[in-house]
């Protein structure tokens, strides 16, 4: 983990309301692992005041980390703005990531919007195995295009919500779908999910009644990103130990029957 | 010119610090957290995440929100307890050097005193910071904090079983403040901290509902320095100890605000979120001030305020 302040490189909305960043940082990038996060500090001085976490989403030329995010709030908003020659300061590489597919598995990567960032880490570092990754987006404009990101091509299926590109429904009709297949073979598969909470919960739900190992990539407030503020608190599905983990430092990765999705 | 010049060192009563820069409970963990991004060993001190009997969950979340120029916490206190935090805690914070200061919570005045007995003689603790002023938790914590007699009980309290010296860490949430401090003095606390969080609330408007789980939570960052400044001003035309001043320290302009006003010495909290290196810098910029006006020793500086 480091703190550095880094030159943004380039900064361009791929999608309705969705930006792509590059920062120069060779020190995190040489780091980073995928499921891995970082906090950066959008603007010097006291407002916004907090540090804002970002999935690490992909990484180029061995110098270049790329954030994905969506313009939801003040931060992000700021964010939006700031133009190629600016920066940030970042802290990372920050939390455990993905405890990556062996080779012979098929992973299913189950996407929901914005949360699709660290799974396509996850792709571009997993050479080996089967890749198949399903996006949920609310409409067709909302979509990313992977090679904007991804310097490999891999099988995916689209799902909208109003159904202007791909199925319409959510991602997790894809997902049922495919699990359902006569040849799908469970023992040689495992999913890696990240999106809204309802949406991931849908998606545990599916691999824990199958007996499919899953982790999911789960997202919270939080202001420190190191385990110091202790705010980033997630209900385990333990009933004697631990009551909570941390996002931050526990995660921000978790196999799904870890989590208590009912809270 | 030598290395000690100008001599950040200060002493507050039997407790002496490098340089006036104290790391706030609660905002740093147990110190192992920031190993990695800077030399500990720069530091003035350390105060640990507040140390319970037994380990605390905290509250459920969401547990922090942000708020103009600052936020909100209720995290309820969580942390590992007692004995974990003998067993795997202390040994690694003795090898530091640096001031390590455990705070402590009870749910009662026994339980402060079972606490400090428990950390009586133990190497590498140098002082205890009592915390009589956590606004998250159900009993205990700001509900002694807000009672002079009650503050003053459990100040003495801890004072029998301890051979440490004992700061005292205030609310803010008093008609009063230097009524308690003063309580807390005649007690015969060492030092006063102050000022933990104020307290206060944020509303989702779509769902109408608070934003942090608890409801209400303590309000931290630059929103309130100017606050904590007054009340630290104010403590210390009323009490003889030593006080250290907390709130909403940024930077060392900040921290320089609070010593002139009379701190003794500063603790630094939200900014560690921000900036997890800020400890060290604030030394720096205040040495560098110091050294650019001719001020030789820091307490030529402590106090120095010019009354209107």
């Amino acid at each position: 983990m480091i703190e550095q302040k880094t030159e943004i490189i380039f900064n361009r909305e791929i999608a309705r309301d969705t930006f792509l960043m590059g920062l120069r940082s060779p020190e995190i990038v040489a780091r980073a692992k995928p499921g891995q996060f970082v906090m950066l500090r959008v603007r010097p001085g006291i407002d916004p005041l907090l540090r804002r976490p970002f999935s690490i989403c992909a990484v180029q030329d061995d110098e270049l980390l790329l954030i994905l995010y969506r313009v939801v709030g003040k931060g992000t908003a700021i964010m939006a703005e700031a133009s190629g020659g600016d920066s940030f300061s970042v802290l990372g590489p920050l939390g455990n990531g993905f405890a990556l597919p062996d080779r012979h598995q098929q992973s299913i990567l189950v996407a929901g919007g914005i949360g699709v960032a660290p799974l396509l880490f996850l792709a571009q570092y997993t050479r080996t195995g089967p890749i198949q990754l399903m996006m949920g987006f609310g409409s067709a404009a909302e979509i990313i295009a992977l090679e904007l990101i991804l310097d490999r091509t891999m099988d995916f299926v689209i799902a909208t919500d109003d159904g202007s590109a791909g199925h319409a429904g959510p991602v997790t009709d894809l997902l049922e779908a495919r699990l359902n297949q006569d040849e799908f073979e469970r023992d040689a598969a495992s999913i890696f999910t990240c999106g809204p909470g309802p949406m991931m919960k849908k998606v545990a739900a599916m691999a824990l009644e199958r007996g499919i190992p899953c982790q999911a990539s789960l997202e919270a407030v939080m202001a420190c990103g190191i385990g110091a503020c202790q705010g980033c608190s997630v209900k385990t599905s333990s009933k004697e130990g631990q009551t909570y983990f941390h996002v931050c430092t526990d995660g921000p990765v978790f196999p799904v029957m870890a989590i208590d999705w009912n809270h | 010119m030598s290395a000690s010049y100008p001599d950040l060192n200060v002493k507050l009563g039997p407790l002496e610090f490098k340089n006036p820069v104290i790391m706030a409970s609660g905002t740093f963990g147990y110190g192992q957290e920031f190993d990695a991004l800077m030399d500990l060993n720069l530091l003035g001190g350390i105060i640990v995440k507040g140390l319970s009997l037994r380990p605390k969950q905290g509250n459920p979340p969401p547990r922090i929100v942000e708020t103009p120029c600052g936020m909100l916490n209720a995290i309820g206190l969580a942390n590992v307890g007692l004995e974990v935090f003998m067993k795997d805690k202390i040994p690694w914070l003795q090898t530091l050097d640096t001031r390590v200061i455990v705070n402590i919570y009870g749910h009662s005045i026994d339980e402060y005193g079972e606490l400090a007995n428990a950390l009586k003689g133990v190497e590498g603790v140098s002082a205890l910071e009592v915390n009589i002023s956590c606004p998250n938790v159900a009993c205990g914590g700001m509900a002694f904090g807000t009672d002079p007699s009650v503050s003053a009980r459990v100040t003495e309290e801890v004072l029998k079983n301890t051979d440490k010296p004992v700061i005292v860490k205030l609310t803010p949430n008093v008609t009063d403040i230097g009524l308690i401090a003063r309580a807390v003095e005649e007690a015969g606390a060492h030092a006063l901290s102050l000022i933990n969080t104020l307290t206060g609330m944020a509303i989702d408007i779509e769902s109408r509902r608070p934003r942090l789980a608890n409801t209400f939570g303590g309000l931290s960052g630059p929103a309130i320095r100017p606050v904590a400044l007054r009340m630290v001003y104010q403590v210390v035309q009323s009490v003889d100890i030593p006080v250290i001043g907390i709130g909403g320290i940024m930077d060392h302009q900040d921290a320089l605000e609070f010593l002139i006003a009379g701190a003794k010495a500063i603790q630094v909290g939200t900014a560690n979120f921000v900036n997890p290196c800020v400890g060290p810098n604030i030394v720096e910029g205040i040495r560098d001030f110091c050294r650019e006006r001719g001020i030789a020793h820091i307490d030529d500086l402590i106090g120095s305020f010019e009354p209107a």
